[in-house]
């Protein structure tokens, strides 16, 4: 039997997660005997085949010229494993989804008019069928090594299922919500990173993304319990995975909640002012 | 092929261009080469001859743009270390160190020197690590005559797996301080969130004893690597920062060869960003006029005095010395920077005591506040201006490959026009080292490159 070929594209991206296949130190020169890497332009290769058995694609959809390309790596790919929070979420860079993309043209360049951007970053799930996701902000070295073995031994890949709140437990953390009122969002975020901020004292900021039937309402009373607010969380899950919907749409009922009360209260500020008494 | 036979999944342009009628001795001719590989991020270069002169050299970023200074506008003053690691999966460490000297400057807050030698500590680990990637897989393969540093494995096999293992270790370091070696979330404006165990120190002193040898052997096996003759235009200013006693990760001033000595608030003064239409990153240019350049051979010529002991005394054994101007000898500065990094590790983790506390408070307030570090290719700039309660007003970043594209498209051109006489295969293989020799990460520059030449 061949060697079975391996693609790694790059999308709107920050190079991270392909340079963890570079970081596969101790695995690489296995990986290299294993697979026959044909097109990794980080690392060299570029060869143009018609058929790829595996395709590693990093980065989000921001182009038109990036959406028609991903249907042409999509036919020439067996297995599609979309690598990052990029490529499976949009990434950082879909916090212009529903901003006003002129305006930060402007604001970065002086000619906006050279610039060729969508008004969205999108995953790649968006515009083509994928096989499998590695979630993280960056990936995780061993999910990506699982997977690739995985793979190659044709038995199924090994998916995180659980939250970092669960892993958080496994390696005996102390709780930083419930310890210190730390802001911490592993009880809605997919695992994968062994619990790697509250382990360093801080809370989980969400860079794997949503994990499955993520209640980010019931987390909610708990942050407000420990003292965090409306407008710091909706920060928080408007950051890295922005745009997956478990967190964008919490991010947009917890914001128009927070706008109606500001408007509400300012409305009464007034009132208060012209005498009358408070509903 | 698939039902789109024109498509190119690389993403790289591939407009047809006029080939010329003759090649080689013809002095109009035309040559394309699609994408150029093994750099940070996709980009190109396109390089015109007529009459057998060099008529235009274009760097062409098409990396698509992130708006990363858009989006800031609005987040807490907390957020840019963790936000603008995201620019850049090669060097984010150096983001988080601008983003956090500029904000700590416009809080008015002075980190404790433990906390600053850990933040040290961990450049040290991104400089190796990254400047080893490069030399070894980016770079070598091309002194070498191969496609890929894997493909150079075949038959350097023990050079490359110690390169390596050198990069394990470097990983290793930002490990420890950062959490993981890409986007570390251990960072913070005002310090750490956590100081690294004494007993992980101590299992990092000993590696760093093993990659202080490494280090040594590599800059020594670089040094016998073929090294083509070329000079920088004499015009080129290089531009570094500078430090009292330090060779700059962290430095203070920024000086240039044109003379120039100032603080990161006066940047703005003397350097700015000009949008060029086949480029998403903006080109850094000196306003006092002429191309300027940042990166590990701006870094020696203005530092090598504060070199570490045995990178500084193996500097001079190899015949580096101030006076040097050959771009293709920036692998073998990057090799003596790995080892000076190995050894500055080796100091800060053999003096480590866990420090009093993992951080300094900082309180936000309303004001400016600009902030500069050493990437491992080069100086980043970044500009926050922070309203009363810490929210950010504006944010400016300049990243290293952005402000060299200029000089780099300009020694490109020089570097074409002594090199007419070679084949376009050859004359591409050497174009392609030459950008190598500045290590652009176009990811960072989108604000970079397949090549193409056209003769006519």
């Amino acid at each position: 039997m061949s060697t079975p070929t391996l693609a790694v594209w790059k999308f709107a991206s920050c190079d991270g997660c392909q340079l963890t296949v570079l970081d596969c130190e101790d695995e690489l020169l296995a990986i290299a005997k294993a697979l026959d890497i044909r097109m990794f332009l980080e690392a060299g290769p570029e060869e143009v085949l018609d058929h790829y058995d595996i395709s590693l694609v990093e980065g989000s959809v921001t182009t038109a010229h990036d959406a028609e390309r991903i249907v042409d790596i999509r036919a020439r790919s067996g297995a599609l494993v979309t690598i990052g929070a990029c490529a499976t979420t949009g990434g950082v860079q879909a916090l212009r989804n529903g901003a006003d993309v002129a305006d930060y043209c402007r604001s970065v360049y002086a000619r906006p008019d050279w610039i060729e951007t969508l008004a969205t970053s999108t995953p790649i799930a968006d515009h083509v069928t994928v096989d499998y996701e590695l979630h993280g902000c960056p990936i995780s070295k061993h999910e990506l090594l699982g997977t690739i073995t995985a793979l190659l031994a044709g038995r199924r890949t090994p998916v995180t299922r659980h939250s970092v709140c669960i892993e958080c437990k496994q390696l005996g953390n102390p709780c930083v919500l419930v310890a210190h009122g730390t802001a911490c969002l592993g009880p809605v975020t997919h695992g994968g990173c062994h619990a790697l901020c509250p382990s360093f004292d801080r809370g989980c900021f969400g860079c794997f993304g949503p994990s499955e039937s993520a209640n980010v309402d019931g987390l909610r009373v708990a942050l407000h319990a420990g003292g965090t607010t409306d407008p710091v969380l909706v920060r928080m899950l408007r950051t890295f995975t922005t745009s997956a919907p478990a967190f964008h749409d919490a991010a947009e009922r917890y914001d128009t909640a927070q706008r109606d009360d500001t408007a509400q209260r300012d409305g009464s500020a007034v009132a208060d002012a012209s005498g009358a008494h408070r509903p | 092929m698939t039902d789109n036979p024109t498509a190119n999944p690389t993403g790289h342009d591939t407009e047809s261009v006029t080939v010329g009628a003759s090649l080689d001795a013809a002095p109009n001719r035309s040559f394309q080469v699609e994408a150029l590989t093994r750099v940070e991020g996709e980009g190109g270069l396109i390089v015109e001859v007529h009459d057998g002169e060099v008529r235009d050299v274009r760097l062409r970023i098409f990396e698509p743009p992130r708006f990363f200074e858009a989006f800031l506008r609005g987040r807490a003053f907390t957020e840019p270390p963790d936000i603008t690691a995201r620019i850049c999966g090669i060097c984010p460490v150096a983001y988080q160190m601008s983003a956090c000297q500029a904000l700590e400057a416009a809080c008015g807050v002075t980190l404790d020197e433990p906390l600053r030698d850990l933040r040290h500590l961990l450049y040290c680990g991104e400089w190796i690590e990254s400047h080893v990637l490069h030399v070894h897989l980016l770079h070598a393969p091309d002194f070498l005559g191969y496609p890929s540093g894997i493909a150079m494995a075949a038959d350097h096999f023990a050079e490359v797996d110690r390169g390596l293992q050198l990069k394990l270790i470097g990983n290793r370091i930002v490990e420890v301080v950062g959490g993981r070696a890409v986007h570390p979330i251990n960072v913070k404006v005002g310090g750490f969130f956590k100081a690294p165990s004494l007993a992980a120190m101590r299992e990092l002193a000993a590696d760093l004893r093993q990659a202080t040898e490494w280090a040594d052997e590599i800059a020594r096996w670089v040094a016998t690597l073929p090294m083509p003759e070329h000079q920088l235009p004499p015009g080129t200013q290089l531009v570094a920062l500078r430090h009292p006693t330090e060779y700059p990760m962290l430095g203070d001033r920024l000086v240039s060869t044109g003379g120039l000595d100032i603080a990161p608030d006066q940047y703005l003064q003397h350097f700015a960003e000009e949008h060029v239409q086949h480029s998403t990153a903006l080109h850094g240019k000196m306003l006092s006029g002429g191309d300027y350049l940042v990166g590990p051979l701006a870094r020696f010529v203005h530092n090598a005095d504060h070199l570490a002991p045995r990178a500084k005394a193996l500097a001079a054994e190899l015949g580096l010395t101030t006076a040097e101007r050959n771009p293709f000898r920036s692998i073998l500065v990057r090799a003596i920077e790995t080892l000076h990094a190995c050894e500055v590790a080796q100091r800060i983790v053999d003096g480590y005591t866990p420090p009093a506390r993992a951080a300094v408070p900082v309180q936000p307030r309303a004001g400016v506040g600009c902030g500069w570090s050493e990437a491992p290719r080069g100086l980043l700039w970044h500009r926050y201006e922070l309203a009363a309660d810490g929210t950010i007003v504006s944010a400016q970043i300049v990243p290293p490959t952005s402000q060299n594209q200029g000089a780099i498209e300009h020694d490109l051109a020089d570097l074409i026009g002594h090199s007419l006489h070679l084949d376009d295969a050859a004359l591409e293989a050497l174009c392609e080292q030459a950008v190598r020799n500045y290590d652009p990460c176009i990811s960072c520059a989108t604000h970079f490159l397949d090549m193409r030449v056209v003769r006519t």
